[in-house]
């Protein structure tokens, strides 16, 4: 067996991109400062050099404009990878993803599809403040037609955005700025891993932590913690937000009895809601033995100075008094 | 035009500018800052000048690049230097940072990190001065950028039609982070397209502090005088980098080298020389000073106190 191969995040979003461009004549990449200056996160560094400026095409400050463009080439069968540099300035083309890309195929009985990606950075923890450090992703998965994907490893970042290109429906691809020099093995092949599907990244009796993108990370920590104190987590790394694969948690709550969501987003209508919600709507909350929990970020916009930043956020270790705190409660057994 | 003292006092702002940001870029270089920055070197004559033309009780919006508003404005380097170390006694209590610097009673609406953020903002003061009957203008400022973005056709056309107090001021300094204006506009100059919203455009030289003032006290006076908005475009350059981060792969040294040589300080003090107004070695003893008074505004930040957890969970509704 020749030694996996370990790159970036970063690198295997980029992988993703390139051998997706040399395989189709068809996909393009579209964004701000993508081109020479390599994108403001570095991932499309030396594309332009390889595709040319007619396939990795440096806008002007238009993501209403270019993203409405890249839904119209997507309606018209190409395939469009538009880039918004932070995840904040999706707001300026919510018309464009929201009235438009999610809904065309519905509205038009069917007869159309818009195989639009959408890749931006989201999350905190950059000192970026209010405007530049936000995990608006539930929004999304709020509108039927799209999809909402937000990868934690480099694996399955080369994985996903692969199976993103290939499916026919707008995806909104969710990258995390302090995971671009996470590593990780990544294979040099054209491989899928496909929407809706969590992974069982950690197995355990205890409690089941379900997160997704940076903060699947911040649950591994937290369940390395507890498992020192004699707690064993299960962990679930959603990875697609929409669709939401709830039946994978449900197996694992059925057999911890106890769920804590991790989200970076804020608490109040966060996805970890819709998860919760998923779970005590079905026969397993019988198999709860405690309310559920979430780990969320507080209810205000990301505050710059690095302490209140990090007060803010969830931690690994908010994650840990979480659950020892579910541990701790009382058994919820009414007569 | 201003008397010699004001003349003074503007070169004075120019090297305050120029300092402040100098000392922020040597600070996030050595890992001392957290988050990001953007630079306003050499574009020092285009806040300044502007600043300069407007009356008490007139307002400013600001951008990303806002330390030189700031300052022009008459912000307190102490306090900017307090929000940018994240300290309770910085403008916005170390909640904000560079991109937010702020201080809405005294005119100063803030600076942004949304690219075109500011332009409803001006509008919407330019609103309350007309409604209210009052003497009072918007001084909107926003880069070349901005002019890409929607909400910029939107709000020309809104100041033109309701004829807003507003002048809006667009620093074309070349680019907008890598794209050249080159690429982004199909049409030069920027000020061209104020004809379509039926308002008065006009470029100007941007490394020209007097250049500046003039167009931005007849633009105001258009304002207050009733008769709408007006577009100016400064034609300027930054020096540094679009951020703290910023290999310059979209530009060339030389290109840097060109502009760097019709520097607005260089240029102003000149000519405050010529007339007098400036003895010889002044430029230099003005220099070391605003390098000094900056040093020691980002010391004294250095010992105030850091703002209280629990204020993170303050200020989200009035
Ligand atoms: C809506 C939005 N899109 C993108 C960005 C990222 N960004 C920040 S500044 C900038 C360039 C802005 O150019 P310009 O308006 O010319 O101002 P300059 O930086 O040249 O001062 C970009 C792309 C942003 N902050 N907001
Ligand atoms: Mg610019």
């Amino acid at each position: 067996m020749p030694e996996a191969r370990v790159i970036t995040y970063r690198e295997a979003v980029r992988e993703a991109m390139v051998q997706a461009m040399r395989h189709n004549e068809e996909v393009f990449l579209m964004g701000e400062d993508v081109g020479v200056y390599g994108g403001a996160f570095g991932v499309s560094r030396g594309m332009v050099e390889e595709f040319g400026e007619d396939r990795v095409v440096d806008t002007p400050l238009s993501e209403a404009g270019f993203v409405g463009l890249c839904t119209g080439a997507a309606l018209l069968g190409m395939r469009p990878i538009a880039e918004i540099q932070f995840s904040d300035f999706i707001t300026h083309c919510m018309d464009q993803l929201v009235n438009q890309a999610a809904k065309v195929r519905y509205m038009f009985g069917g007869e159309a599809s818009v195989p639009l990606v959408v890749r931006t950075p989201g999350g905190a923890g950059t000192g970026a403040a209010a405007q530049h450090s936000q995990s608006l992703e539930a929004w999304f998965v709020h509108v039927p037609g799209l999809k909402v994907v937000m990868p934690s490893t480099p694996y399955d970042a080369k994985g996903l955005l692969l199976a993103a290109l290939d499916d026919p429906n707008p995806v909104i691809f969710y990258e995390h700025k302090l995971l671009y020099n996470r590593k990780g093995e990544v294979p040099e092949d054209l491989y899928r891993v496909p929407l809706g599907e969590a992974a069982l990244s950690r197995e355990g009796e205890d409690v089941t932590l379900v997160a997704a993108g940076l903060m699947h990370h911040y649950a591994l920590e937290a369940a390395d913690a507890l498992s020192g104190e004699g707690v064993e987590a299960e962990v679930i790394d959603l990875r697609t937000l929409s669709p939401m694969d709830h039946r994978t948690v449900a197996r694992s709550v059925e057999k911890t009895g106890k769920l804590v969501v991790v989200e970076e987003d804020v608490k109040t209508c966060g996805w970890g809601a819709e998860v919760v919600s998923r779970i005590v709507e079905s026969e397993s909350f019988y198999a709860l033995d405690r309310s559920p929990a979430r780990v969320a970020a507080a209810d205000v916009p990301i505050p710059y100075n690095r302490r209140l930043e990090a007060y803010v956020r969830p931690t690994p270790e908010k994650v840990v008094e979480a659950v020892k705190a579910l541990l701790d409660a009382r058994v919820g057994v009414y007569a | 035009m201003k008397s010699t003292e004001e003349r003074r006092e503007m070169l004075w702002k120019m090297l305050l500018i120029r300092a402040f940001d100098e000392k922020v870029n040597d600070l996030y270089a050595e890992g001392r800052v957290h988050g990001t920055a953007h630079f306003y070197v050499g574009q020092e004559a285009v806040a300044v000048g502007a600043v300069a033309a407007l009356k008490e009780g007139d307002v400013i919006t600001s951008t990303h690049r806002g330390h030189g508003h700031a300052i022009a404005f008459g912000l307190d380097v102490d306090r900017m230097a307090a929000e940018l170390l994240g300290k309770a006694t910085g403008y916005c209590r170390g909640k904000g940072g560079s991109m937010h610097i702020a201080d809405v009673s005294a005119g100063m609406l803030g600076a942004n990190g949304i690219v075109g953020g500011s332009m409803g903002i001006a509008c919407g003061a330019g609103w309350a001065f007309k409604r209210r009957g009052q003497d009072r203008a918007a001084l909107c400022f926003f880069g070349d950028g901005a002019v890409q973005e929607g909400i910029s056709s939107e709000t020309f056309n809104l100041a033109a039609i309701w004829k807003l107090p507003v002048v809006f001021l667009c620093e074309n300094n070349q680019y907008a982070m890598s794209l050249s204006v080159r690429k982004a506009f199909a049409v030069e100059p920027i000020s061209g397209r104020a004809a379509a919203y039926g308002m008065p455009g006009e470029t100007v030289d941007g490394m020209d502090l007097e250049e500046v003032y003039r167009a931005a006290a007849a633009a105001l006076k258009r304002a207050r005088d009733g008769e709408g908005p007006t577009l100016i475009e400064t034609v300027t350059y930054r020096y540094l980098g679009h951020s703290k981060s910023d290999a310059n792969l979209y530009r060339t040294r030389e290109e840097i080298r060109q502009w760097r040589e019709m520097d607005p300080i260089e240029r102003f003090a000149g000519k405050l020389q010529e007339e007098g107004a400036l003895a010889e070695n002044e430029l230099q003893e003005m220099e070391s000073r605003a390098y000094r008074r900056i040093d020691e505004a980002f010391e004294k930040a250095a010992k105030e106190p850091e703002p209280e957890l629990k204020s993170a969970l303050e200020d989200v509704y009035a």
